[in-house]
C-alpha cells in the first residue's frame, strides 16, 4: 500500500467490481442497449450514404474513409455512456445534497474520484460496434497494419479520450456555481456530434470553429488520420499538446472552482 | 366541491365548458409558474437541438446537396424551419410519468378528477411559452450569420405551418402517452425512449430532408410517423414542395389512432396499478 500508483488501482478495482455487479442485476436494459447500437449504427450508416451518392465523396474523404471517422465517433460515444456520464451526472447530486464534503474529505483525490467511481455497461455495445467498424473500414480503405501505424493509433485514440473527458469535466464542473448546469451536457453532446464527419466536410468558418474553439477535429478527425497512416507529425504533436492543455485547464478549473464551494445550506 | 355535486345536470353542462376553462386556466398558470423557475435549463434544452445547424453546414459544403435540386438557399431555409418546429414539438412525458409512478406521485393524481396526462400537457404549453422568446433569438441570429436566407413565408402556409407543428407536437405527445402506459407492465420504460429516439433522429428529417432519401426507403418511411414530426411541417415552413392534404390526412390519422390505443392501455393498465411499494 506504500505506493500510491497501487493504491489507486486497488480502489478503482474495488469501485468497478461493485458497479457491474450492480447492473448485471439489469439484464433487459442491456439488451434494450444492445438493440439501440445497432439502430443507431444504422441509422448514422445511413446517413452517411446519403452523401455519397453517384461516386461522390464527402469532404475528399471516400466511403471507407468516412467510415472511419463514423467508427471513431461511435466509440466515444460508447466511452460516454460508460465512463463520462454515470461518473460525472453524480456531481450534480453531490452539490445539491451537500455530500461533495465527503468526497473531499477522502483521502484519494477528489478529481480522480468524481471521475472514476462508477462504470455503467449500457455503452458496451456502442465501443463494440465502433471498434468493429473502425477496423472493419480500415481494411476496407487498404490499410495494411504496422506496429508504428497501431503505436500512433492507440495514441491518437487515447489522446482523443482525453481531451473528451476535460470537456465533459469543464462543464460538469460548473455544476459547483449553478447546480443545475446539466443540461450544458446535452449541448455539449449536440454539438460533438458535429464528430460524425470528417473536419473537411465543414466550411472554411466551421472548420477553424472546431479545430481551434470546440476541439471537434482532434475528437474523431486526427484519430482517423492516423489509422489511415496519413497523420503528419505536426498534427501528431498539436493533438498531444491540445490534450495535455485541456487536461490542465479541467484540473485548474476543477481547483478553482472548489475555492467557492460552501456546502450545502451554509 | 359538495355545492357541485347538488347541482342539477341541466345546470352542470352549461356550466361544465365554464369549469373546463377555469381548470385549464389554472393548470396553465401553476405550470407556468413552474416551469418559469427552470428557465435556465430550458435555454439549454433550446440549446441541445443545433443538430439541424451541424447537418445544415455539411449539406451546403457537400456536392450532394446541389443534386437534391435544393439550393444554399432552400437548404438554409429548409434546416432553419427543421429547428424551429422541433423545438415546438419536444415531449417528455415517458420520463416524468416513470418518475411520477416509480415515486409514488401518481396515486394522488389518479384520486383527483383530472386525467394525469392534463397535466403533463399543460406543462408542455407552458414550457413552449418559456421556449419561444429563446428561439425567437437563435432564429434571430441565424438570420445574422446567414442573412442571405432570410424569409419571410407567405401567410397561408404560415398558418398551416402553425397548425401543422401543433398537430406534430400533439402526435408526438400521444407516441410518448401510449409508451408511458406501459409503465404499468414494467418499471423501466425510459430504456424504451432510447429506442424511439433513434429513429426520430434519422427518420423525420431533422438530419436531411426526406427527398435526400433513396425513393424505396424514401416510400416505406413515409408510411411511419416519423417524417410527419419534422419534415412536412419544415417544408410548409421553408416553401418548399409537399403535398398538404396527404400531410394534414396522415397526421390526422396516426393522431385519432394513438389516441385511441392510448386510452385502451390507459384503461386495461390502471386496473393492474397496484401503486409502487404495495
Amino acid at each position: 500500500m506504500g505506493n500510491p500508483l497501487g493504491r489507486y488501482l486497488l480502489t478503482l478495482r474495488r469501485l468497478w467490481g461493485v458497479a457491474l455487479a450492480m447492473q448485471l442485476e439489469y439484464q433487459v436494459n442491456l439488451w434494450l442497449e444492445v438493440a439501440a447500437a445497432v439502430t443507431n449504427l444504422l441509422g448514422s450508416l445511413l446517413l452517411l450514404s446519403l452523401f455519397f451518392g453517384g461516386g461522390r465523396m464527402l469532404g475528399g474523404w471516400s466511403w471507407p474513409q468516412a467510415l472511419v471517422v463514423l467508427g471513431v465517433y461511435t466509440l466515444l460515444e460508447g466511452i460516454t455512456s460508460t465512463w463520462l456520464r454515470p461518473n460525472l451526472s453524480t456531481i450534480v447530486g453531490h452539490v445539491q445534497q451537500g455530500t461533495l464534503d465527503f468526497v473531499l474529505l477522502k483521502p484519494i483525490d477528489s478529481q480522480f474520484w468524481l471521475s472514476t467511481t462508477r462504470i455503467s455497461l449500457m455503452g458496451l455495445p456502442e465501443i463494440a460496434t465502433g471498434l468493429g467498424l473502425m477496423v472493419w473500414a480500415a481494411g476496407r480503405a487498404g490499410i495494411r497494419t504496422t506496429p508504428w501505424l497501431l503505436f500512433q493509433t492507440l495514441l491518437m485514440l487515447l489522446t482523443s479520450g482525453l481531451i473528451l473527458y476535460s470537456l465533459w469535466f469543464l462543464v460538469a464542473t460548473t455544476s459547483i456555481w449553478f447546480v443545475k448546469t446539466w443540461n450544458a451536457t446535452e449541448v455539449l453532446r449536440a454539438a460533438l456530434s458535429s464528430g460524425r464527419y470528417p473536419i473537411s466536410a465543414y466550411p472554411a468558418p466551421v472548420r477553424r470553429l472546431f479545430t481551434m474553439v470546440l476541439p471537434v477535429a482532434f475528437l474523431t478527425t486526427v484519430p482517423a488520420e492516423a489509422i489511415l497512416g496519413r497523420l503528419t507529425m505536426p498534427w501528431l504533436l498539436l493533438s498531444l499538446a491540445v490534450a495535455f492543455l485541456c487536461l490542465a485547464l479541467s484540473r485548474g478549473f476543477w481547483q478553482f472552482a472548489l475555492r467557492f464551494y460552501t456546502s450545502a445550506s451554509s | 366541491m359538495r355545492s357541485r355535486a347538488l347541482r342539477s345536470p341541466r345546470v352542470r353542462s352549461r356550466s361544465s365548458l365554464q369549469h373546463g376553462w377555469r381548470v385549464a386556466r389554472a393548470l396553465f398558470a401553476s405550470q407556468y409558474a413552474l416551469m418559469l423557475e427552470y428557465r435556465a435549463e430550458i435555454l439549454l434544452w433550446a440549446l441541445s437541438g443545433l443538430v439541424p445547424f451541424i447537418m445544415l453546414a455539411v449539406w451546403i459544403e457537400s456536392p450532394a446537396g446541389d443534386a437534391l435540386g435544393m439550393g444554399p438557399t432552400q437548404l438554409a431555409r429548409y434546416f432553419l424551419a427543421a429547428f424551429v418546429v422541433r423545438q415546438f414539438t419536444v415531449a417528455w412525458v415517458m420520463t416524468v410519468f416513470e418518475e411520477d409512478a416509480l415515486q409514488g406521485r401518481l396515486s394522488p393524481m389518479l384520486l383527483q378528477p383530472l386525467h394525469p396526462f392534463w397535466r403533463y400537457l399543460a406543462s408542455h404549453f407552458a414550457e413552449q411559452a418559456i421556449r419561444l422568446p429563446f428561439v425567437a433569438m437563435i432564429a434571430s441570429l441565424f438570420f445574422l450569420v446567414l442573412p442571405w436566407a432570410f424569409w419571410v413565408p407567405n401567410p397561408q402556409r404560415a398558418l398551416l405551418a402553425l397548425a401543422a407543428t401543433f398537430l406534430a407536437f400533439l402526435l408526438n405527445f400521444l407516441i410518448q402517452c401510449t409508451m408511458a402506459c406501459l409503465c404499468f407492465w414494467s418499471e423501466r420504460v425510459n430504456a424504451l425512449e432510447r429506442l424511439i429516439y433513434i429513429p426520430m433522429l434519422f427518420l423525420s428529417g431533422t438530419a436531411a430532408p426526406l427527398e435526400a432519401f433513396p425513393p424505396a426507403l424514401r416510400r416505406m418511411v413515409e408510411w411511419t410517423p416519423f417524417p410527419l414530426l419534422v419534415n412536412f411541417p419544415a417544408q410548409l415552413l421553408s416553401g418548399g414542395e409537399v403535398s398538404i392534404a396527404a400531410g394534414f390526412t396522415a397526421l390526422a390519422g396516426w393522431i385519432t389512432g394513438l389516441f385511441l390505443l392510448m386510452t385502451l392501455l390507459w384503461r386495461i393498465g390502471v386496473k393492474r396499478y397496484g401503486a409502487m411499494g404495495a
